[in-house]
């Protein structure tokens, strides 16, 4: 195979990373002045490296000795990833605008690209190390992101909490890759999935759990969720929207992807993990966002609980189990932008954040539309039918009782509905109660328009997006089986 | 006009109105609201015309199909059952709108949409023929209750509308899994399909359980029922109607739909659990309903007593006893639906529900006595009005199952007609002491046009049942047949009599009787 046709097969990535670079050129010579062209040059190279998607990177095969998959499977993460990605982009130069304290400059831009390479090669990454290198280039922009705020503390905690725990975290992944490379002799997937269906040693079970925990980590699945409200509270909202969807697609898909190419034969061993950090995510994401006074903070706790339904799926294990993960979180990454994306017009008269649950009471009078707009997020985040979050549900558990899981399909909708309450309790604010002062933050355009439309996508509309989503992720899920 | 697809179109009507509302102002929004529950009556009515009752008709029809949600799809369609409850809820909910016309003042144009949202999910959950099509309906039904009773509601509205949502989720959540395993087992989401699968009677029981927990708290059966007085006394007016009158069905509905057909084996099985909470329901909250002093709590337990009855009948297992059942639920959902309109009227004058608080209304309001006085007497089950024909049947019904648990659940007619005269002596007669209570008007005319039309049809449904059973007849006959295998032994070993041979003649007109004879004489070869 020619060096040219593995490139093509990488083009996403090669998009990206050459964007990124030449970004970096302009933003070094440019300084502060160049901070627009090149946030809008930025997303355009993510729709760029989206487009490049249609091509042999997402027709299946391997490239440069299987260190990296073009699958559709890929395909779709990146998808969702760099929609995601071009979205935290977009929403930031307002936010800055109207913060005190440290302007934007043209590093963000720069740094979700790079993090979207890293994360594309994430997901695409079909042997241990191009893993962990993608993994890395992720983690290492995003740590600077959740610092971006030089002068506010509480994004400089945000930023070095999250890089103690992420160095901890890549730390106890790469003694898991270690474990598993010194007893199967190889860092390729398939190599590691022959080793693991013939006689599994002690070493490789370790092994196992090593990765499963480091992966555990940066989904923050419980019970390696610590980091994850104190960094979503700390950061700047645009970099808690893009930690909130981008890489948390990203890390589920390589969590996907490990699982069931690289230990699929040692599906009954990592299955105990995944059903208990399912469960435990579902309940503490539930009742740990009961006590929560903190809009940011509580949709932390609603990531954790996400996850754990999204873990639902992967213990499957099956076809039907990937496809509905890549489509939970699919519409989870929707929900999640739409919620930031109101969080983000959350200012008082003076234009200072407000990020308290109380700050909303009453908002159904002062803003009908964010109101009804937040409403539909919250009631699709419960899971309540008509609403998309439904569906996804309905997804994992289908996926889980088709594969007999019953308990853990039982305890997972059990779960729910402590779940629900805190969802219900932000609505109960917003519609229940007497009026808080106004929010004085509008959206402006392109946020207008981002909020229309992801609630319109969640709202009963989104049904009719059902089969062809499913087709999709159909698809994508094969790619791996 | 075959292909009109009218049950769509019921749905399209509210949901183009409920949009409508949000748009302008409060006036208009509730002339939309009404008009497009008027134009849905309509289209009730043009339905119930059109549906082909006679012998050899088709069991499911208006069927529509669509597959365009890729795993479920929109399928429609309604029997007898559905029919009859698809009109109780196009009949009650203009009368709701017009209910509340006055009585809520603050942000009428959400208020009407949430209403008429309500109204296309209890449709949609009648007429679903899809087990997914159907749950969605079914569970989103809870988003505009959560609303109203939240928002419009009572003092202690957050806490009631808490307690409704969390209580009827956590019921439902663990039927979704059952539906998942039923569809993953026999391959399909049709409803019809489904109530002729054969699912292996052991799973059943599982299954049987799942469903039981979320229609056990719809319905509401003792001892799930305690969100209900909760929800009843905060929500508004119109809330406790749609509440007691339509939502409450949507349990005996399921028990029909789902419980009874799908899983005969462990129906059969499980008949003593249902017979037992019955019993217990009907004796224990009509107890608690006699020392009430809120009279929509008082109306509100009355309901579990009633709806304690519909399963009895239900589970009978016999014509009567669904025919009997599905009757009950008609009336009860006219006649509740009525009392918390006659609270409603009160409530809004004197702004208290205390029964302390009334007392010789009579004198001032003689109108508003007259159409109080038959709903109560409506609601002990006086012959001639609704409820006497379906508590008849239901109990005839379960006689033949279980003597004892009939002789239990007869007890809660004796106590429905204590604790609901006592509150119309209380209400009602007595001398005028109380300066305010003297100084309130007379029902005027837009509540008498509110309570007449469900006084018309309370007597019509005591003094012609048949028109209300006719469509239903055949689908009860095709579930009888259907649970004939699984029937359990009776208790009262009832003797053929031998009755005189009857007149040619009384075949024609007379086809009710006949019917239920010919159904008991079979029952009696036994």
């Amino acid at each position: 195979m020619s060096y040219a046709t593995q490139l093509m097969m990488t083009l996403p990535e090669v998009v990206l990373g050459i964007g990124a670079i030449l970004l970096m050129l302009i933003a070094a010579w440019g300084g502060q002045a160049s901070t627009r062209i090149v946030s809008y040059a930025a997303v355009a190279v993510l729709i760029g490296a989206g487009i490049s998607l249609f091509g042999p990177a997402s027709a299946g095969g391997e490239a440069f000795g299987g260190l990296y998959r073009p699958d559709m499977f890929a395909a779709f993460a990146k998808a969702v990833i760099f929609s995601a990605a071009a979205v935290s982009i977009l929403i930031a130069p307002r936010f800055f605008a109207t913060t005190s304290g440290d302007d934007l400059r043209p590093e963000y831009p720069v740094l979700i690209l790079l993090s979207a390479a890293g994360m594309g090669m994430m997901v695409s990454a079909g042997d241990l190390m191009s893993l962990y290198v993608g993994l890395e280039l992720q983690s290492l922009a995003a740590y600077v992101l959740a610092s971006f705020m030089r002068r506010d503390a509480r994004s400089a905690e945000a930023g070095l909490k999250y890089f103690v725990l992420g160095a901890l975290a890549s730390g106890i992944l790469l003694y898991g890759i270690s474990l598993v490379y010194g007893f199967s002799g190889t860092t390729l997937f398939s190599g590691i999935a022959d080793a693991y269906a013939g006689e599994k040693s002690m070493g490789l079970l370790f092994g196992l759990v090593f990765v499963f925990a480091g992966l555990a980590f940066k989904i923050s699945a419980v019970p390696f969720h610590m980091w994850t409200p104190d960094v979503y509270e700390g950061a700047p909202t645009p970099v808690t929207a893009f930690f909130a969807s981008a890489p948390k697609m990203a890390a589920m898909a390589m969590a996907v992807r490990v699982a069931t190419e690289a230990m699929g034969p040692a599906v009954h061993d990592w299955r105990q993990i995944v059903v208990f950090a399912a469960l435990a995510s579902i309940v503490l994401g539930a009742f740990g966002a009961i006590g929560q006074r903190n809009i940011k903070r509580l949709l932390a706790y609603s990531s954790i609980n996400n996850v754990g339904f999204a873990l639902i799926g992967l213990a499957a294990g099956t076809q039907a189990g990937v496809a509905s993960v890549l489509f939970y979180m699919a519409v989870y990454v929707v929900m999640t932008l739409g919620c930031f994306l109101i969080v983000l017009q959350m200012r008082d008269s003076e234009g200072n954040q407000v990020e308290t649950l109380d700050s909303m009471a009453g908002m159904s009078r002062t803003r009908p539309g964010l109101a009804l707009a937040m409403a539909i997020f919250m009631f699709s985040l419960a899971g309540i039918p008509p609403l998309l979050g439904f569906f996804a549900k309905l997804e994992v558990f289908n996926a889980a009782t088709a594969a007999g899981l019953f308990p853990l399909a039982v305890l997972g909708i059990i779960g729910s509905v402590p779940g629900a309450f805190y969802y219900l309790s932000v609505i109960k604010r917003m519609y229940f109660d007497e009026p808080a002062p106004k929010y004085a933050g509008t959206p402006g355009i392109v946020e207008g328009g981002l909020l229309v439309a992801t609630a319109v996508a969640i709202s009963p509309v989104g049904m009719f997006a059902l089969p062809c989503l499913m087709t999709w992720t159909g698809l994508a899920a094969k790619a791996l089986f | 006009m075959a292909d009109f697809p009218i049950l769509s179109v019921m749905l399209a009507v509210p949901a183009i109105g409920a949009i409508a509302c949000l748009l302008v102002d409060a006036p208009k929004a509730r002339w939309i609201a009404l008009a497009a529950t008027l134009i849905d009556f309509a289209l009730g009515c043009w339905l119930w015309a059109s549906f082909d009752m006679g012998g050899h008709a088709a069991q499911w029809q208006f069927v529509e199909f669509h597959p365009v949600f890729g795993r479920f799809a929109w399928a429609l369609g309604i029997d007898g059952f559905a029919l009859m409850l698809i009109m109780l809820s196009v009949f009650l909910m203009p009368i709701c709108i017009l209910a509340s016309w006055q009585a809520i003042q603050k942000r009428v144009p959400e208020y009407m949409a949430a209403m008429l949202a309500t109204l296309i999910l209890m449709i949609g959950t009648f007429a679903a023929q899809d087990l997914l099509l159907f749950y969605v309906f079914f569970e989103a039904g809870l988003i505009p209750m959560y609303l109203i009773i939240g928002i419009w509601g009572g003092a202690n509205r957050i806490y009631a509308s808490y307690k409704f949502f969390l209580y009827t989720l956590l019921g439902s959540v663990v039927m979704l899994i059952a539906m998942l395993y039923m569809i993953g087992v026999a391959g399909t989401s049709s409803i019809p399909v489904l109530m002729a699968y054969d699912f292996d009677p052991h799973v059943q029981t599982w299954l049987w359980l799942a469903f039981f927990a979320s229609f056990a708290v719809k319905m509401p059966m003792w001892p799930v029922h305690t969100w209900l007085p909760d929800a009843h006394v905060q929500a508004p007016t119109a809330g406790s109607v749609i509440l007691a009158g339509v939502l409450l069905k949507l349990g005996g509905y399921g028990f029909l739909r789902f419980s009874l057909p799908m899983f005969p084996e462990a129906s059969s099985q499980l008949v003593w659990l249902v017979f037992g909470l019955s019993a217990v329901a009907v004796i224990y909250t009509s107890l608690v309903a006699l020392v009430q002093s809120d009279m929509k709590k008082l109306i509100a337990y009355s309901s579990v007593a009633h709806m304690a009855i519909v399963t009895g009948g239900l589970f009978a297992f016999n014509q009567q006893g669904i025919e009997g059942g599905m009757m009950v639920m008609l009336g009860h959902g006219l006649v509740s639906g009525a009392l918390f309109l006659c609270v409603g009227v009160i409530y809004d004058r004197l702004h208290t529900r205390e029964i302390d608080r009334y007392g010789g209304l009579a004198i001032n309001m003689p109108r508003y006595a007259v159409l109080f006085m038959l709903f109560t007497m409506a609601s002990v089950g006086l012959p001639g009005t609704s409820n006497f024909v379906g508590e008849f049947l239901g109990l005839a019904g379960m006689y033949k199952v279980s003597t004892t648990m009939t002789l239990l659940c007869t007890t809660g007619i004796i106590l429905g007609a204590a604790y609901m005269l006592y509150l119309y002596r209380r209400v009602v007669f007595g001398d005028l002491t109380k300066d305010d209570v003297r100084a309130m008007p007379d029902l005027n005319a837009r509540e008498i046009l509110t309570l007449a039309p469900i006084a018309a049809v309370v007597l019509w449904m005591g003094v012609y049942p048949e028109s209300f059973l006719k469509p239903m007849r055949p689908d009860a006959a095709r579930l009888v047949e259907r649970l004939d295998r699984a029937k359990p032994a009776g208790d009262s070993m009832p003797t053929a009599g031998h009755p005189a041979a009857k007149p040619a003649h009384g075949e024609g007109h007379e086809a009710a009787p006949a019917g239920h004879g010919e159904a008991a004489a079979k029952s009696e070869t036994h």
